[in-house]
């Protein structure tokens, strides 16, 4: 090859010149096709965009920066899943008991990171301002990422451990795994702006950090380092994902006054949609992290009622209030997770990861957290199935529940004012009747009927025929769950065993 | 009252940040868990490069806070020399 | 209200009756027992005397419950779809007016659950 002449010596560019030549230099209205047809979807919603170049990411992150920071996060994490994979790390562990938190986590959130790749990536498309393209597609690739790096880390669990072989199929399947599912099928099935306000905005932002800041750190509290590390691998990525969701709403409600009420509304459907979804998370924290950080109680005040409060006040100035409901949330937050765990006590014959009763201190531990709640209301409903239990009849709930329509989980939650009774809210439809969990779903349902008329509830396919059977047995076969060592209590499990096992030859062959 | 918030890994690097952090942002309040530390501060916190590179004994670019970042809150604002997490100042006065 | 979309958004109930083999859906709940952590389904005939549910169905579901055996029918109060309800005990379910989803809550008086606390 012939040597190129030295190029002139230039100035470096400065972060934000750089970021302008990949955002402002890079997009162009097209003129063989009009805009509103290669970009069919951006008015659709209502929203009115009068200047895209308005939008801006703050981490001005540029395309070769990018990949040499994405690129230094997986060495560093296939560093640490090498060594665990090598070390033995799944014997260090507090308890098998822990794992079940990750079977969860493996069939209900690592597909959601998968959909919301897909989501990302058909947004990216859509968007006309080059600035918000750009980040839709670095994040579509982080989401990729996070499900490939979930299900890689975990793998090595899945050659010890019952629950972890077939989690895609699952998810499609399982009956609370239609939780989430439907949740980010809802999330996909809108148009770009509610996607973005739905996962950038409300899930990333106002939630997530409920999800992998207090349940990771308790990961590694539990000696788990693997997971701690794809983790935090994950939610470096998700820090990012963050400020696209703050910066997102900001712009739309910057670009026209008449954007705000239907911004407003899409705050308040996806903040109850993602509260809902993450009662499988208050039940992690609480009850399958054998040592624990923090209740939920305490992360919803952190998380929730700290930090929302300064960020709906500084959306106050464009007329954003805080979402419908969030009383609600608060008010459910000594209760939420001993009524989930119970709802999965009662079906865990159903599920493919164990549950148990909590040991004599860990419900000292739960009395402790939630001093107004636990003693009066779980406790004897606890010490009563233990003692089921101790008798050789543990309880298992033998009929199938009712549903809600909009967030899919069992009817288990009670009144905003009375923790004794179940919340039953219901409304028809075209002659139809439809149940609901809280006022929350029922607005969500009467805002949109003929989208939730469409849910594919769990109970309810399973009596149309369509789930392999009519007996438990025929269902789990058609969920990919193996009958009597996948399901039933951790006392008794193949995985209990296991556990006892290797604690045993610990016991008699100190290293 | 709002606080901005910004949680960091517990790694060699993390824990140079927390330290500088600590220094440029004397109200910063630290608060340590298993394997991240969270700091928050009332209404604005800033990083310096400057401060960062003293720490670190080298160059530093602040994109590199990519590595160390586990969460934040409040509105942020970087470029080649400073990073900043801001809660708007008097809410209420809509932007044109 | 309806949805904002593309194009033409109309579809039919994924629950409705047709879909159920002659079946309704019927939900049961036996107020202040929250051992069992929800209302249950129950996909029923219509023309199924009520009483056969209290008889043939719901020991079935409820008689882990040591409360259960005590339950009195003469004395259980009765909602139908968030209205108060007496039911005919040998008339169908379909002449009780219980449609396909229907909701029943029952309250069993003095029984409140193990402990009183709505277990």
């Amino acid at each position: 090859m012939n040597a190129m002449p030295p190029l002139p010596k230039q100035r470096k560019l400065s972060l934000k010149e750089r970021y302008a030549h990949l955002t402002r230099g890079l997009g162009w209205e097209t003129t063989y096709q009009p805009m509103d047809k290669v970009f069919p979807y951006v008015s659709y919603e209502g929203i009115k965009i009068h200047d895209w170049d308005a939008w801006e990411d703050p981490f001005r992150l540029t395309m070769d920066a990018y990949w040499k920071y994405q690129a230094e996060k997986e060495r560093k994490l296939y560093a640490v899943i090498e060594s665990f994979a090598q070390n033995n790390g799944h014997l260090n562990i507090t308890d098998a008991r822990y794992v079940n938190a990750l079977k969860l986590f493996l069939t209900g959130v690592s597909p959601l990171e998968y959909s919301a790749h897909r989501g990302y990536a058909h947004v990216g498309r859509h968007f006309v301002g080059a600035g918000p393209r750009i980040a839709c597609q670095m994040q579509a690739i982080d989401e990729l990422r996070h499900a490939q790096t979930q299900i890689h880390t975990m793998s090595h669990y899945n050659k010890f451990f019952d629950g972890l072989h077939d989690p895609r199929h699952m998810h499609d399947r399982v009956w609370y795994l239609s939780v989430p599912k439907s949740f980010f099928e809802d999330a996909c099935s809108a148009g770009p702006f509610e996607f973005l306000t739905a996962i950038s905005f409300s899930f990333e932002y106002v939630l997530t950090n409920l999800l992998f800041v207090p349940f990771m750190s308790g990961a590694a509290y539990n000696g788990d380092m693997a997971t701690v590390t794809f983790g935090f691998s994950a939610q470096s990525d998700e820090a990012r994902h963050m400020t696209l969701g703050l910066e997102i709403i900001k712009f739309m409600l910057e670009q026209d006054e008449a954007n705000v009420p239907i911004i407003q509304k899409w705050i308040d459907k996806w903040f109850w949609r993602g509260y809902r979804l993450l009662g499988l998370v208050s039940m992690m924290m609480d009850y399958m992290l054998p040592k624990r950080i923090m209740s939920w109680a305490e992360a919803w005040e952190m998380y929730f009622e700290q930090a929302g409060d300064a960020l709906f006040e500084d959306l106050s100035r464009y007329g954003i209030r805080k979402p419908k409901y969030h009383e609600v949330a608060s008010k459910e937050k000594h209760r939420l997770s001993h009524e989930v765990w119970s709802i999965f006590y009662n079906y865990t014959h159903a599920a493919a990861f164990h549950t148990w009763m909590p040991t004599e201190e860990e419900m000292t531990w739960l009395s402790a957290k939630y001093p107004d709640t636990f003693d009066k209301y779980y406790r004897p409903r606890f010490e009563c199935w233990t003692e089921m239990q101790a008798e050789g009849k543990r309880f298992y709930n033998p009929t199938l529940p009712q549903l809600c329509v909009t967030c899919q989980i069992p009817m288990g939650f009670t009144e905003p004012d009375d923790p004794t009774t179940i919340c039953f809210r219901s409304a028809d439809y075209k002659g139809e009747r439809y149940h609901f969990c809280s006022d929350g779903c029922k607005d969500i349902f009467q805002n949109e009927p003929e989208k939730y008329i469409q849910s594919w509830l769990p109970v309810h396919q399973i009596y149309q025929g369509n789930c392999g059977g009519a007996e438990v047995k025929d269902v789990l076969a058609w969920y990919h769950l193996n009958f009597g060592t996948d399901n039933f209590d951790y006392e008794g499990s193949p995985d209990q065993k296991l556990w006892e096992e290797w604690q045993a030859q610990k016991a008699t062959n100190p290293v | 009252m709002s606080k901005v918030s910004i949680t960091l890994q517990n790694t060699d690097e993390g824990r140079l940040l927390v330290e500088a952090i600590v220094a440029d942002n004397p109200a910063a309040e630290v608060s340590w868990m298993p394997a991240l530390t969270k700091i928050d501060c009332e209404d604005r916190l800033s990083l310096r490069r400057e401060t960062i590179e003293a720490r670190f004994g080298r160059r530093y670019d602040l994109q590199e806070l990519q590595l160390s970042l586990i969460s934040l809150a409040g509105n942020v604002e970087e470029d080649d020399d400073s990073f900043t997490l801001a809660w708007a100042q008097g809410a209420g006065s809509r932007k044109a | 209200m309806t949805v904002t979309a593309i194009g033409r958004y109309e579809f039919k109930s994924r629950d409705r009756l047709e879909n159920f083999h002659g079946n309704q859906v019927v939900y049961w709940h036996w107020e202040e027992h929250l051992m069992y952590c929800a209302a249950l389904a129950l996909p029923l005939p219509p023309s199924m005397p009520f009483r056969t549910v209290l008889t043939d169905i719901l020991p079935g579901c409820y008689n882990l419950h040591p409360e259960w055996s005590r339950v009195e029918w003469d004395t259980v109060t009765w909602m139908l779809d968030q209205r108060p309800f007496k039911p005919v005990l040998d008339a169908s379910l379909a002449a009780n007016n219980i449609g396909h989803k229907s909701l029943l809550r029952f309250w069993t008086p003095g029984l409140h659950g193990i402990g009183g606390c709505a277990t």
